[in-house]
């Protein structure tokens, strides 16, 4: 059944959507990512123009987000402390995100910005995945405790301290305030929510405990998204809700079997398969951006001087 | 265009003792986008109207034109740049039909003479315009302009799209694609004798968004912040139905 969109313009297949909306709800299921890094890519590739699919995806993470932090809520497992300094971040971010993508579309380079960003950081994080999980591996077939993390760093002796009795910190708030900065600049241009790069940075750089950095991520990511979408919808008009309500349809099932699915399976096995995913959403990306395209031309609107 | 076209039909008009004239028909009078839209097929049909037999020494011409709303477009080139490929050139067209189908009975060349496309702007490469200085190499540009939408059936040469019978009838089918966009198209019905003009009717067919589509795209465009707000209201309560709904399975 083809549905055409009213705001990208174009006409694709319901069931598409519908489809690509389940697998990477299953896969953010499995694996408790968002999948919004994986959404928009795939966007690009059925022909959803790159400006509302980034500015779609950030409206359906809001959804995603917001379905899964409920669940954290009742666990209260959220640092609301240090969510609103992340946040606080997060909205300059954005702002200044938004800002440096309409910059970019002016000059008809935001196709490139976006997917030189996506190589980057797949390729920056799967690779990490990657060999962690694969030393992981190695270390659980050998028996070898864990190494513990170093608790004290450069981080502890920032000015301007302050307490995070969730999180069990008293620590500086810059830190906290540029990891939500560099969370938002990304959600604006990338289009996800950023999590796959501020749960590594809550845990290794912040030092704050594995239990509250999901719920508390999601929770500054709900805002950052909606302030995103919000700004996408009223600068450039491309969040298309007919796309993101068949991609919401598609994730909110899709997470549901993933999560049962990822109950099932070993955490190392889960990372490398995650890894091994982001390595190959990557390798595609890089490749069209390194290999002659076949038509070196493009159409884009006049007017954007 | 409007401007070019009304003196082009003053001129028909005044020429003395229009022998053929065109009669029209179409299969629909607007194209209405709805939520299930997969293009559109337009019949075109007609007849020639006579006060006196049909000339024999001359090659009856019928040319049928299909245009969209017109627009100024950017075309890029992309280079290799640091071992990547990045949009460097790029150049203004300041008029292209976001569609434009021609129909004709037989090869365009061989009904409309040189002089008279560049009149009337019938072929696809004519109808396309930039104004101002033409730069080196803006051909390429205009050309991939072509090939682009052509290739996206945007862009459509019909050499025997005119089925033309006893002189006299003809009809052409137009398919629009998917991917329009809204606008007042025109339809332009050309006759030719020798390669010249000697009759053109011209009518409207309105695109346009109908429905949801039309409410959403206003919506979207006109009342940004209420439409980004129910975005998010919608995206919440997916996501807080998706929570309730699974906690319901758990239990």
């Amino acid at each position: 059944m083809q549905i055409y969109l009213p705001i990208a313009e174009v006409s694709v297949n319901a069931f598409l959507l519908l489809g690509l909306g389940g697998i990477v709800g299953i896969l953010s299921g499995m694996f408790g990512v968002g999948g919004g890094f994986l959404m928009t890519p795939l966007l690009f590739f059925i022909g959803i123009p790159p400006a509302v699919a980034v500015a779609t995806e950030a409206n359906q993470i809001v959804a995603s987000s917001f379905s899964g932090v409920l669940a954290h809520f009742k666990r209260k497992t959220v640092d609301f402390r240090m969510g609103t300094v992340l946040l606080i971040g997060g909205l300059i971010g954005s702002a200044l995100g938004i800002v440096i993508f309409n910059y970019l579309r002016s000059l008809g380079q935001v196709d490139l910005l976006v997917r030189l960003c996506y190589v980057v950081f797949l390729g920056i994080i799967g690779g990490l995945m990657f060999m962690e999980s694969l030393r992981a591996i190695r270390k659980s077939n050998a028996g070898a405790p864990v190494p513990t993390r170093r608790r004290h760093n450069w981080v502890h002796n920032l000015p301007f301290k302050m307490k995070f009795r969730v999180s069990g910190l008293y620590i500086s708030v810059i830190p906290p305030v540029l990891v939500g900065v560099a969370v938002g600049i990304l959600a604006a241009i990338m289009g996800v929510g950023g999590g796959f790069i501020m749960v590594p940075a809550m845990i290794y750089l912040l030092g704050m405990p594995t239990k509250v950095v999901v719920g508390t991520s999601l929770f500054q990511i709900i805002f950052v998204t909606a302030f995103t979408t919000m700004l996408h919808a009223t600068t450039n008009y491309t969040v298309d809700v007919v796309l993101a309500v068949l991609l919401l349809i598609g994730g909110v099932i899709g997470a549901q079997v993933g999560t049962r699915i990822g109950v099932r399976m070993k955490a190392e096995q889960l990372r490398i398969l995650l890894a091994i995913m982001v390595l190959a959403v990557c390798g595609k990306l890089a490749l069209d951006l390194l290999l002659e395209p076949s038509e070196l031309y493009s159409i884009g609107s006049a007017g954007g001087h | 265009m409007r401007l070019l076209l009304a003196l082009s039909l003053l001129l028909l008009a005044a020429l003395p003792g229009r022998a053929e004239e065109i009669v029209l028909g179409l299969s629909k009078d607007e194209v209405a986008i709805t939520a299930t839209f997969d293009g559109s097929d337009i019949l075109i049909f007609g007849a020639i109207k006579r006060d006196e037999p049909a000339p024999t020494e001359s090659d009856l011409g019928v040319i049928v034109t299909v245009a969209g709303p017109y627009e100024a477009v950017t075309v890029r080139r992309k280079e290799r740049r640091f071992g990547i490929w990045v949009n460097t050139e790029s150049v203004d067209i300041d008029v292209a039909p976001s569609f434009y189908a021609v129909a004709t009975n037989r090869p365009l060349d061989e009904i409309l003479t040189d002089d008279e496309d560049v009149a009337t702007r019938i072929s696809t490469g004519r109808a396309i315009r930039s104004v101002g200085p033409s730069e080196t190499g803006s051909d390429n540009f205009s050309d991939a302009l072509i090939r682009i939408r052509e290739e996206s059936r945007l862009y459509q040469t019909l050499s025997d799209g005119v089925w033309v019978k006893d002189n006299t009838l003809f009809r052409t089918l137009i398919s629009l694609p998917a991917n329009l966009t809204e606008g007042d198209y025109v339809a332009e019905i050309y006759l030719t004798r020798d390669g010249e003009v000697i009759d053109l009717y011209t009518t409207e067919i309105p695109v346009k968004k109908v429905g949801l589509e039309r409410w959403l795209y206003n919506l979207a465009h006109e009342n940004a912040v209420l439409y980004g707000l129910m975005s998010l209201a919608i995206a919440i309560a997916a996501g807080w139905g998706a929570s309730a709904v699974f906690s319901l399975f758990r239990r």
